[in-house]
C-alpha cells in the first residue's frame, strides 16, 4: 500500500474498492472501510463482479465484466478529464507521459465502455465524478484486479486514474493493494522473488550484486531467474531437475493442477518443507517438518509495510524445527556454513543489506511497530509514500493502455464466466483452516455460487448438486443460488482439496509482465446432476 | 485544564474530560461494567456512579463532564450503598455458576460483586428467566443468563465491527440481547469475528473453541501478528502448559497497532490447527513410493547430497525454491540467500501471484 490501513477508517473522504471483496478477505480492514463510509461520511464506490458486502453500501456500485478492468477505469479517466476534473497542476508538476495516455483515453467514453463493461455509462460518470470531486480518495484493491492477463496493466490503470486527480502522496489518498498472505509483503522485501534481492535491488545491477557478493563472499549469478509459473513450466519440459518447496502448496494454488502434478513429476527431486503434508508434500523426495508461526520468533511485514514482531509461545511439536535453521543446516551441508543463533541475529544482517529496513530493529519495535522505508534508527518509518507528489522514480509516469478481452472468452459450449476467490471463513489453500475445527465446521465444503435467473434457466435448485466445466475439467459442488453474482458470471473457492478449483483455471493466460495466472477468468459451464 | 476535587485531592484533567476520566487519570480506580474507551457511551450500568457535591442526585461519571471546581466523592457510604443495590439488581438475573464459568478470575461482574461483599440479591425473586444456550455456530457462546445487559457487545458490533447483527430486544426485566427476529447467529449479519466476546464483562459471551482448555489466570499471553490475511492484526496467544489454548485482543495502540484489538473469524478462531494431529512431527524420506520416518541427519545429507550432485551434473538454473508469504521476514531471507549464494541460482518465488 502507499498508504496507511488507519486511513481508510478516517482520511479518505472516497475510497474505490475494486478486485478486492474486503470484508471477507482482509476482515479488519473491511469493518474500517465500512466505518468511514456509515459513521465518517465517506463515499465508496465499488467494482466487482459479485455483490459483494461492501457492494450493498456503496454509493455507486459497478457490476463490471470479469476482465473489463482497464476498460472501465479509462472510462472514468475519460469522464474526468472531458468534465474538467483532472489535476492539472499535479499532472505538470509531478508527472510525465499524460498526453500519451489521454490519447488512448479519447476513445474510452462511458458509452464507448458500457457495452464492454456491463456498467451502465452514468454509473461510471457517477463513479468517476465522486472519487475526482472528493477531496481524498484512496484506491483499494487486491487479486480481482491483478489476476488476469492484463494484471499489470489494470494496476496500472488505477495509477493513472489516482495521478489524473493527484489523489497521492497525502493522508487518505494512495493507491493500495490489499496483499492476500500474511508475510507476502515481506516475502517480496527479503528478495524471495527471481529478479531482486532485498528491498527490490535488482539481480541484475552490478553495484547490487557485488554488495551482495562482498556480504555472503560467493560469486552471484546476474541473471534474472525464473518466476513460479515458469518453473512449472520448465519443469513439464523436463528442465528443473530440482525443486525446494518452503510453506507453499502450488499443487492446490497453481492454475490448471493437471498440468502442475505432471510437472512435479518430472522433476528427479522434490523437497517440501512444511508443518502439514500438504497435496504438495505428497509428491516430495523428503519431507521436512517445520514450525508455524506460535513456534518462532521473526517479523512479519504487513500490507501497509509495517514491520511488526512475530513472537514463540509455545514448542513445535516432535523433531519439527524453524524454517531458517532447516535451510541453514541444508547450506551448511552443501559447504557453505551458514549459522545464526536465533532470528535477530538474521535482522540484524538484513538490516545491512536493506535500505528500506535499515533502520528497525527488534528493540524499536519491541514495544510497537515500523513502517518502511525506514533507512535511519532516528526516522520514525513512513506512514505513507510519494509525499506531496515526490514519486521514487522522480517523475510519475503515466502509461497509455488499451483495453484487451480477457484470454479466455465464452462460447457456446462454455457461455459463463467462471471466477474464483477466498470465503471469509477459510484462508488460501485450506491446509490451515480445513484443520481448525470450527471454521471447517461452519464452512465444510465449497459451492457454486449462481445468479438466481440462470439457476432457474439450468433447472438448478438451491444446494442442489451441480458439475462445473472448463476445458480443463470439471468438478462436482452444491449450487448457492445467489444475487451476490451476475447472470454469466459464476464463482467458487480454491479452499477445497476434495473440488480444487485450479484443475479448472487455465495457466495459458499469464500477464506477460507478472506471469500471474488469469485466475478471474475462465469460460465455463454448469450442469445439474 | 481544570481542576476539580476528588475524594479531597485536587485534580487536574483537560478541558471536556469526564468525571470517569479525570479519576482515571489521577488513579483513582471507579468501577464500570458498560464503559468502553473504544466505544460510544451508555451510561446505563450505573456502576461508575460518583457523588458530587451540592447536586441532588449521584452521577454516572462515564457520562459527566469534569467542571472547575466540582467536588467528587468514588467511595462515599452513599456510592457505596448505590453501587451494592445495582450490583444485587444485575445479580437478580444473573446466573453465579463461576466454578464452571469461562470468565471466572476474569470477570469484572464476579470482582464487584466480591469487591462491595454482595452474597445474594434481595430482588432474585418473581418471574425467572432461563434463556437457551443452543446458538448452532461453532464459534460463540452465547449465555444470557449471565448477561447483565451493559450493551457492549452491541456497540462493538455496530462501532468496531460494523457488522450490525445484534441489539437489545424487549424492554425491562425481558430485555435481552438478540438478533433481528431472536434468531441463530448464523442467520444474522453475523461475522463470527468474536468483538463481543472481547468486550463482554461477564460470561455470556465466550469462545466455543476455547471451552475448557484454561481460563485466563491459567495462560500466558504471547503477543504475536495474526498468520492469515496480510492486514497484520496482532494478537495474544493463550498458552497453557506449552500448548495454545485460545486467542484474545490485545486493544493498546502501541500493541495492536493496526487493529486496536479487533480481530475476524480466522484470527479469533482459527488457531487450533497450530495442535492438529496431522502436524509433521519428523523428517520423511521416500521409498518405493511410500514415505518412512527419517532422522535429521539422514534427511538433511539426502537433501544436500543430492542437491549437490543435480548442481553438478545439470548446473544451477536446473534448480528452484519456492519461498513463502507464510514463513518469516528472516527466513525468506536464509530462503533467497541459501538459493542465491549456496544453489546458485536466482529461481526463487513465492506465491505472491497466486
Amino acid at each position: 500500500m502507499t498508504n496507511s490501513i488507519g486511513e481508510l477508517e478516517k482520511d479518505a473522504r472516497c475510497i474505490f474498492v475494486i478486485g478486492s471483496n474486503t470484508t471477507e478477505n482482509h476482515p479488519v480492514i473491511g469493518m474500517k472501510i465500512k466505518k468511514n463510509v456509515l459513521y465518517n461520511g465517506a463515499r465508496l464506490i465499488v467494482a466487482d463482479p459479485r455483490r459483494t458486502d461492501l457492494a450493498k453500501i456503496a454509493d455507486v456500485y459497478m457490476p463490471h465484466q470479469p476482465g473489463s478492468d482497464v476498460a472501465l477505469v479509462n472510462a472514468m479517466m475519460n469522464v474526468i478529464i472531458n468534465e474538467g476534473l483532472a489535476n492539472h497542476d499535479f499532472i505538470a508538476q509531478h508527472t510525465e507521459g499524460y498526453e500519451d495516455m489521454a490519447a488512448v483515453i479519447s476513445k474510452f467514453t462511458p458509452e464507448y465502455a458500457e457495452p464492454i463493461t456491463g456498467v451502465p455509462a452514468e454509473d461510471i460518470r457517477k463513479a468517476a465524478r465522486l472519487y475526482a470531486q472528493s477531496g481524498s480518495a484512496a484506491i483499494c484493491y487486491a487479486m480481482g484486479l491483478t489476476q488476469h492477463r492484463t494484471g499489470t496493466d489494470n494496476v496500472k490503470s488505477v495509477c493513472n486514474l489516482a495521478m489524473l486527480t493527484g489523489n497521492i502522496g497525502r493522508p487518505g489518498t494512495g493507491v493500495d493493494p490489499l496483499r492476500g498472505q500474511n508475510n507476502v509483503q515481506g516475502a517480496c522485501d527479503m528478495g524471495g522473488l527471481p529478479n531482486v534481492f532485498t528491498a527490490y535491488q535488482a539481480v541484475t545491477n552490478d553495484a547490487a550484486r557485488e554488495k551482495f557478493e562482498k556480504a555472503w563472499g560467493v560469486p552471484l549469478s546476474g541473471q534474472n531467474g525464473l518466476v513460479l509459473t515458469d518453473v512449472i513450466n520448465k519443469a513439464h519440459h523436463g528442465e528443473i531437475k530440482a525443486l525446494y518447496v518452503v510453506g507453499e502448496n502450488p499443487l492446490m494454488s497453481d492454475p490448471e493442477l493437471e498440468h502442475v502434478e505432471e510437472a512435479l513429476g518430472k522433476v528427479d527431486f522434490v523437497v517440501v518443507q512444511d508443518i502439514f503434508l500438504s497435496e504438495t508434500a505428497k509428491y516430495a523426495d523428503v519431507v521436512l517438518p517445520s514450525a508455524c508461526f506460535a513456534e518462532k520468533d521473526g517479523t512479519f511485514s504487513n500490507t501497509e509495510r509495517r514491520v511488526q514482531r512475530v513472537r514463540k509461545a509455545v514448542s513445535a511439536p516432535g523433531e519439527a524445527r524453524t524454517d531458517w535453521e532447516i535451510m541453514c543446516e541444508v547450506a551448511t551441508r552443501m559447504g557453505y556454513p551458514m549459522s545464526y543463533e536465533n532470528s535477530e541475529q538474521i535482522f540484524e544482517e538484513i538490516r545491512t543489506l536493506t535500505p528500506s529496513y535499515a533502520g528497525i530493529s527488534y528493540q524499536r519495535i519491541e514495544n510497537g511497530s515500523l513502517q518502511w522505508p525506514c533507512p535511519t534508527e532516528e526516522h520514525p518509518g513512513t506512514p505513507y509514500l510519494h509525499k506531496d507528489g515526490n514519486f521514487s522514480r522522480g517523475l510519475g509516469a503515466f502509461t497509455a493502455i488499451d483495453y484487451i478481452t480477457p484470454g479466455e472468452l465464452s462460447d457456446e459450449k462454455y457461455p459463463l464466466i467462471l471466477t474464483t476467490g477466498r470465503s471469509l471463513f477459510h484462508y488460501h489453500t485450506g491446509t490451515m483452516t480445513r484443520r481448525a475445527s470450527a471454521l471447517n465446521e461452519h464452512v465444510p465444503a465449497a459451492e457454486l455460487e449462481i445468479n438466481p435467473e440462470q439457476a432457474k434457466a439450468l433447472g438448478i435448485a438451491h444446494d442442489g448438486m451441480v458439475r462445473v466445466s472448463t476445458r480443463r475439467g470439471s468438478l462436482e459442488m452444491k449450487a448457492k443460488v445467489t444475487d451476490m453474482v451476475a447472470p454469466g458470471v459464476i464463482f467458487t473457492t480454491f479452499h477445497f482439496a476434495e473440488t480444487p478449483a485450479n484443475l479448472l483455471t487455465s495457466s495459458e493466460f499469464l500477464d506477460p509482465t507478472a506471469k500471474i495466472p488469469e485466475y478471474k477468468v475462465s469460460a465455463a459451464k454448469v450442469e445439474k446432476i | 485544564m481544570i481542576s476539580l476535587t476528588i475524594n479531597g485531592k485536587e485534580v487536574q484533567t483537560p478541558q471536556g474530560s469526564t468525571i470517569l476520566e479525570a479519576c482515571q487519570q489521577a488513579g483513582i480506580p471507579i468501577p464500570t461494567l458498560c464503559y468502553d474507551p473504544d466505544l460510544r457511551l451508555a451510561g446505563s450500568c450505573r456502576m461508575c456512579l460518583v457523588e458530587i457535591k451540592g447536586r441532588p442526585l449521584y452521577a454516572a461519571s462515564c457520562v459527566t463532564p469534569a467542571e472547575n471546581g466540582i467536588v467528587v466523592e468514588t467511595e462515599s457510604p452513599g456510592i457505596v450503598a448505590a453501587r451494592k443495590v445495582i450490583l444485587e439488581l444485575l445479580s437478580a438475573r444473573h446466573n453465579f455458576n463461576c466454578q464452571v464459568c469461562e470468565k471466572n478470575g476474569n470477570c469484572k461482574f464476579q470482582d464487584y460483586c466480591y469487591q462491595y461483599g454482595i452474597k445474594e440479591s434481595r430482588y432474585d425473586y418473581g418471574e425467572e428467566t432461563n434463556y437457551p444456550i443452543n446458538d448452532c455456530n461453532p464459534f460463540i457462546e452465547r449465555d444470557y443468563n449471565k448477561c447483565i445487559m451493559c450493551t457492549r457487545c452491541v456497540r462493538a458490533c455496530e462501532e468496531i465491527s460494523i457488522a450490525r447483527a445484534i441489539n437489545v430486544e424487549n424492554r425491562g426485566h425481558h430485555a435481552k440481547i438478540a438478533t433481528a427476529f431472536d434468531g441463530n447467529l448464523a442467520d444474522s449479519p453475523c461475522v463470527f469475528c468474536g468483538q463481543c466476546i472481547m468486550v463482554c464483562p461477564t460470561g455470556a459471551l465466550t469462545s466455543k473453541v476455547s471451552a475448557g482448555l484454561g481460563r485466563a489466570y491459567e495462560v500466558d499471553k504471547v503477543l504475536t501478528t495474526c498468520s492469515y490475511c496480510g492486514t497484520g492484526c496482532t494478537l495474544e496467544l493463550n498458552v497453557k502448559n506449552d500448548c495454545v489454548v485460545g486467542v484474545t485482543s490485545n486493544r493498546t495502540v502501541t500493541g495492536s497497532p493496526v487493529n486496536k484489538g479487533a480481530l475476524c473469524v480466522k484470527g479469533r478462531f482459527g488457531w487450533d490447527f497450530i495442535n492438529s494431529p496431522d502436524r509433521l512431527t519428523t523428517p520423511l524420506i521416500k521409498e518405493n513410493g511410500q514415505f518412512r520416518a527419517a532422522g535429521w541427519d539422514e534427511a538433511l545429507d539426502l537433501v544436500a547430497k543430492r542437491l549437490g550432485e543435480i548442481k553438478t551434473e545439470f548446473g544451477p538454473d536446473s534448480m528452484a525454491v519456492f519461498t513463502s508469504a507464510r514463513v518469516t521476514n528472516e527466513e525468506n531471507y536464509v530462503a533467497q540467500k541459501f538459493t542465491r549464494a549456496v544453489l546458485g541460482t536466482n529461481n526463487v518465488d513465492h506465491c505472491a501471484r497466486l
